[in-house]
């Protein structure tokens, strides 16, 4: 008996036991166009609460589109590739994939014709989703609306546009594999961590990629980038000054915002959006076991973390007090900026009328290695999607020239945060701003 | 003093560089066209334009301005001769308070300066930062739109004669 008749067999006894009334044939006798009636209502609702934590929807959506119908372009250092329809349409989506079909592609990177997938889709990190997961998340596909949508051809630099080059990567990068659970830690830090390694696909940019796009194994969380942000380190070189806790990880993962650390933005937003629909326990085994890897050897003392929010607060108090006064001309100060354009909200002085939820010395942006988070958030400010709640910041794109932004970010960075000064500051905010004319 | 080019004519502006725009319109050069409504960016009764963008003159210091092109809502036109947004927001009956009305108008000037034909969703989603709480919202797309399309009846009106 081969593994896949195994899988595939684990996989129907797994649907069965998890509710499915038996006298109904479930996955392996899909036909070829399946019905939703088919698929268990109970497992349809797990699998929406599972395809949330795996943030399906994010590559799968474009902005505006039907759900799951693919399409966005996903920029990679290799060239474009579209994302591609996961709706049951029988043409142009997967209706008529079977179970094992969609196994295959979690478990193998392998599509219904049997081509290889190129690993922007995260089956590195998928393989590792049980069988019953897997067939969770294939009912609640299923069950969507089919959307007829044809994806656009990929394009892509040689040798990458040649799938079989895929084939190499997936022999030198690819470890297919199960989770296997540390006994010596506690069921949620375990289901945390197969969450995390797995469908949640955390380091598909948390983690630093190699020249041919691999995860770095060693580096496993320690911090990496993705569509022009940087993706912060989600262990012991955290760059957060007050300590993650698990509570803490659990309010930002479900409300996308933290009063201690910051406001979910760029790529991680839809993220944490998407947590929303996932089973709580889920996002607390995932904030239990981010919280440990990111856990100092060193225990800090008692009450360390409120000394270090009171120290931000108060920095926050004097903020853009050393900004040029009287009629002094136009010098580009960052100082100035900061008290014409940000202490309205963000300076505790008296223009303030409404304190942003976060002081800024304790935001991972101003303190993480990298400024371009900053610049975007600067740049960009924060939207929340329409009709959705979520924290409001204009961008002073319009504002600001390059040098006003520059000495503004510069002045954060030493005004907020006893970091070193970033010294690519004007590299990165040129390069935000190619990125913003680039984008509709 | 700092140097402002606002629709057109330079001001010496005598205040200190941390003053928002806002104040130096209406208190220094009684430009009351521009509200104050939050003073946090959040609503878009300050907007104008800078170099062709929409912008809160509530959070943008007089001190990052110098030599950048400043326009408001009295740049467009006068009461005898209102621009083409001005005259759709009156034959639309776009206005109740009229209190978000000036920077509806400058925000969607911005757009329609830069795309001359934009689709309602293009519309709808540059408007967002704006706020009208007397709910006036579909009277102000109908308005963007009907100014959208004599805006290009007219360009085209220019282009003929020296397409001939």
């Amino acid at each position: 008996m081969n593994v896949r008749m195994i899988l595939a067999g684990s996989m129907l006894l797994g649907v069965l036991a998890s509710g499915g009334s038996v006298d109904r044939p479930l996955v392996a006798a899909v036909p070829a166009s399946p019905e939703s009636a088919l698929f268990d209502a109970a497992l349809v609702a797990k699998g929406a609460e599972l395809a949330a934590v795996g943030n399906c929807r994010s590559c799968h959506t474009q902005p505006g589109g039907a759900p799951f119908a693919g399409g966005l372009p996903l920029a990679t250092p290799f060239g474009t590739i579209h994302s591609t329809n996961i709706t049951p349409d029988p043409d142009t989506g997967i209706g008529r994939w079977t179970g094992e079909d969609f196994l295959r592609a979690m478990h193998d990177g392998v599509d219904r014709a049997g081509r290889h997938l190129y690993p922007a889709f995260p089956y590195d990190h998928f393989t590792r989703v049980t069988a019953l997961d897997v067939a969770a998340i294939y009912a609640f596909i299923m069950t969507r609306e089919p959307v007829r949508a044809e994806i656009p051809a990929n394009r892509l630099r040689f040798p990458a546009g040649f799938r079989p080059a895929i084939a190499v990567w997936k022999a030198l990068y690819f470890e297919p594999g199960v989770y296997r659970p540390d006994p010596t830690k506690s069921a949620a830090w375990n289901r945390g961590a197969y969450l995390v390694d797995g469908l949640a696909h955390c380091g598909a940019c948390h983690t630093p990629r190699n020249a041919l796009g691999a995860e770095n194994k060693r580096q496993d969380l320690g911090g990496g980038e993705v569509e022009r942000w940087h993706a912060s380190s989600l262990i012991e070189t955290s760059p957060a000054p007050v300590p993650w806790s698990a509570d803490a990880l659990y309010d930002y993962l479900r409300r996308g915002h933290e009063q201690r650390h910051g406001i979910a933005a760029g790529p991680m937003a839809p993220v944490v959006h998407n947590l929303s629909g996932a089973a709580e326990d889920d996002v607390r085994a995932i904030a239990v076991y981010i919280a440990s890897r990111m856990q100092r050897p060193e225990s800090a003392p008692a009450g360390a973390a409120d000394a270090v929010v009171a120290a931000a607060k108060e920095r926050e108090a004097g903020a853009g007090s050393g900004a040029t006064s009287g009629n002094a001309a136009s010098a580009v100060d960052g100082a100035t900026v900061f008290a014409g354009a940000c202490a309205a909200c963000h300076g505790a002085g008296p223009t303030s009328r409404s304190p942003a939820p976060v002081a800024l010395g304790l935001t991972t942006s101003l303190n993480a290695p990298d400024p371009r988070n900053a610049i975007h958030i600067t740049l960009e400010g924060l939207w929340p999607e329409p009709g959705e709640k979520g924290a409001l910041m204009p961008g002073f794109a319009a504002e600001l020239t390059d040098g006003q932004v520059i000495a503004l970010v510069d002045y954060l960075r030493a005004r907020f945060t006893d970091r070193p000064a970033w010294t690519d500051v004007p590299q990165r905010v040129s390069e935000v701003r190619q990125g913003m004319q680039s984008e509709p | 003093m700092i140097e402002l080019n606002i629709n057109g004519r330079t001001h010496a502006i005598d205040a200190d560089p941390n003053t928002p725009l806002l104040y130096v319109l209406r208190d220094h050069l009684a430009l009351s066209g521009a509200k104050f409504g939050c003073g946090l960016g959040q609503c878009g009764a300050c907007t104008v334009m800078v170099d062709g963008q929409a912008t809160f003159s509530c959070l943008t210091p007089i001190s990052v301005l110098p030599g950048r092109r400043i326009k408001t809502v009295e740049g467009l036109g006068t009461i005898e001769q209102p621009g083409p947004l001005q005259r759709a927001f009156i034959d639309e009956q776009a206005v109740q308070c009229g209190y978000c009305i000036a920077g509806m108008i400058m925000r969607a000037q911005a757009l329609l300066e830069k795309n001359p034909s934009p689709s309602e969703a293009e519309i709808r989603r540059h408007l967002m930062p704006n706020l009208c709480r007397c709910g006036t919202h579909l009277r102000i797309l109908r308005a963007v739109r009907r100014a959208a399309e004599q805006m290009r009846v007219a360009a085209a009106h220019e282009a003929k004669p020296s397409d001939s």
